[in-house]
């Protein structure tokens, strides 16, 4: 049974009185600006993506040989070209595309635009207007995958609006990695990714999110993702933007509702060339004994703007406690870091919340250190900078923790 | 007062380090004058003094740090003029310098820093003196992070030893370091300078600074030197100068002079 139409309708009126609305942050974009639409066809394996797709993908994090992935789902432009889960974990999991799970359930009324409000903005207005897949993923109580899922949304023409919607929901006790690759294999293409996510954390569940952007110059991205977390429950957060974007905004919202619910965030962001980079996280802690961190490490370089949020929002009567790290360093004199943290507290009065924010260069102290070891004064800048955007992030496959220290790399040495 | 000492062992080595009628400012501030100062391949100098004297000055110009500023005089390493060379090139060349109090390198392990300085030499090399250094748990540490005075000694020296440099500088050795460490600092310093073994090898140098003197009962010394006010004032036999710097303290170097 797909979800109702009356409740589908409701949605859309919503969205129109919406679609001229300019979003709180970011530029303002002329959606009509996109109109283009392509088709294309489903294709066998990740292996016969053309060159340039594969590449794309490969620096999104996308493991195109699938050898440590539980299953992959590949979104090229409007068209879901591939999806396959491992059989091992048929029944275990569900994996398609939102599209299709607004066909076959009925209940997905429970959670389709639920956290996240169609009339938020002209982006999520666009979104609930004219969806254009997204993955549906859902790990059934108490199950485990010995991989994570890979989900890659790329972007393969110009002047197209990808308007994705993603659902996770992990039942009771499940435990689930996704890793995202959100990419670009036309690198000149002028276009936007609109990506909304509403992802449900049951009791006792775990939710590793990975994402990894790769955008290029002239690309807009409008992500607005919610995530409901219930008692017990854990949601891990890990964000990469190494490459160049024309403007991403996005300000994920994670409501810690159950009892010792906790949430993680750890973002990584290199500023290039004129990227314009307005992000952030906000946990909300609703729940008794929650806890919620928010690390962020920031570099600008060339021409780049880059805000740096992080809301950290107590609502409970109990104890919570929430931290927030935000570090940045500003290479260029042309580049300008907006690094701004907020404790807000309603009444919340057993609440402790706390933050550290800092904007620095980088310490002569330690790149002479280095090259009194032999390193280069390049060499030992694009290791200390390399470092500094290492977070360690727990719970990160290894593959793609080398792969983001691979890129930090390449990146701190292109930068140079 | 103290006996300049003459060369023992007969064949003259040729020289591994030359200083020249070196004057160093520091921040526009004198801290060293006319130093004049050579040393042999294979020679190990202890550099004394009281604090401020401008020991440290003197093995960080050497090393060529930017912030000590040369404003008059030659540095020769192995007959190149480094005198204008930066810190990483002078480190090419084969000086390293064992830091007193070395920064912290977030985000940087122990283990992957050993690496570049190894530059593609084996990991194995790398844990077997972690072992030694008792440093194997430190490895995947960040550069120096929340070390103990003791463990960023012998971090400095785990990197000095995958680095191999020709003249090592070690800034104190022995401070904030208790009894054992200090054995063990004295055993991998000689092991450093290819002493200690069965097969000497005699080009590699070291200037020692040292307050204590402790390190000396480690570490056979060549020659030692007294820095005052920014000047080289006396050399000798080192262990001769500590007991007399025991004794007197510096006041007999002053009359020196």
């Amino acid at each position: 049974m797909p979800v109702s139409n009356k409740y589908i309708k409701q949605i859309q009126d919503r969205a129109k009185k919406a679609i001229n609305k300019s979003a709180l942050y970011g530029e303002d974009i002329d959606l009509n600006k996109f109109q283009k639409f392509i088709e294309r066809g489903k294709i066998e394996s990740l292996e016969l993506l053309p060159e340039l797709a594969k590449e794309a993908a490969l620096m999104a994090g996308v493991d195109v040989e699938e050898k440590e992935r539980s299953g992959s789902y590949v979104q090229m432009d409007h068209s879901v070209v591939y999806k396959k889960l491992s059989k091992l974990y048929e029944g275990k999991v569900e994996l398609m595309s939102t599209n299709e799970a607004v066909e076959t359930y009925d209940w997905l009324e429970d959670y389709f635009w639920r956290i996240v409000q169609p009339d938020t903005d002209k982006y999520t207005a666009q979104v609930a207007l004219n969806p254009t897949h997204g993955y549906f993923i859902r790990i059934l109580p108490g199950q485990k995958l010995d991989y994570p899922l890979q989900t890659c949304l790329m972007i393969a023409e110009g002047y197209i609006s990808q308007n994705v919607h993603n659902i996770v929901i992990v039942e009771e006790g499940a435990e689930l990695h996704i890793i995202t690759g959100c990419t670009l294999s036309k690198s000149d293409a002028v276009g936007i990714h609109l990506g909304i996510s509403e992802f449900y954390v049951k009791k006792g569940g775990k939710l590793f999110f990975t994402m990894i952007h790769n955008w290029a110059e002239n690309f807009y991205v409008r992500p607005r993702t919610a995530v409901v977390v219930e008692e017990d429950g854990v949601y891990v957060n890990n964000y990469a933007l190494l490459k160049p974007v024309k403007s991403i905004q996005s300000f994920p919202s994670v409501y810690l509702k159950g009892d010792r619910a906790s949430a993680r965030f750890n973002t990584v962001i290199y500023g290039l060339k004129d990227s314009y980079i307005d992000l952030g996280s906000k946990i909300i802690f609703e729940g008794k004994d929650t806890k919620g961190e928010s690390l962020a490490r920031t570099i600008a370089d060339h021409k780049s703007v880059i805000y740096s949020r992080g809301d950290l929002i107590a609502k409970t009567k109990d104890y919570c406690m929430g931290r927030l790290d935000c570090r940045g360093i500003i290479f260029s004199n042309d580049a300008s870091i907006y690094a701004i943290p907020q404790l807000i507290s309603y009444g919340a009065d057993r609440a402790d919340l706390s933050h550290e924010a800092s904007i620095g260069p980088i310490s002569e102290e330690q790149v002479e250190y280095l090259m009194s070891r032999g390193m280069t004064k390049d060499e030992a800048t694009s290791l200390i900078t390399s470092g500094f955007l290492n977070l360690d992030i727990p719970f990160l496959p290894e593959i793609i923790d080398k792969h983001i220290k691979e890129v930090i790399q390449i990146t701190s040495k292109e930068a140079l | 007062m103290i006996k300049t000492l003459k060369t023992e062992g007969g064949i003259k080595m040729a020289e591994m380090l030359k200083v020249r009628n070196l004057h160093v400012s520091v921040e526009g501030r004198k801290v060293l004058e006319d130093i004049n100062f050579s040393m042999d391949y294979g020679e190990i100098a202890v550099l004394f003094g009281p604090n401020g004297a401008g020991k440290t000055t003197f093995i960080m110009t050497l090393m060529g740090f930017p912030k000590y500023k040369i404003e008059k005089g030659k540095i020769i390493f192995k007959g190149i003029d480094v005198t204008h060379m930066d810190v990483s090139e002078r480190a090419k060349l084969g000086m390293g310098l064992s830091f007193q109090r070395p920064p912290v390198v977030r985000g940087v392990s122990l283990r992957k820093l050993l690496n570049i300085i190894g530059n593609g030499r084996k990991e194995e090399e790398i844990i077997q003196y972690a072992e030694k250094l008792n440093l194997t748990t430190h490895l995947d540490r960040n550069v120096n992070d929340g070390f103990s005075g003791g463990e960023v000694k012998r971090a400095e020296l785990l990197q000095l030893l995958m680095q191999k440099p020709e003249l090592v500088f070690i800034d104190e050795p022995e401070s904030g370091v208790d009894l054992e460490n200090i054995v063990l600092i004295g055993e991998i310093t000689n092991q450093l300078l290819g002493r200690g073994q069965r097969i000497k090898d005699p080009k590699k140098s070291a200037i020692i600074i040292t307050h204590t003197g402790y390190i000396l009962d480690y570490i056979n010394a060549d020659k030692g030197y007294i820095l005052l006010n920014g000047r080289l004032q006396c050399r000798g036999n080192p262990r001769d100068i500590l007991s007399e710097i025991k004794k007197n303290g510096y006041r007999r170097c002053f009359t020196c002079q």
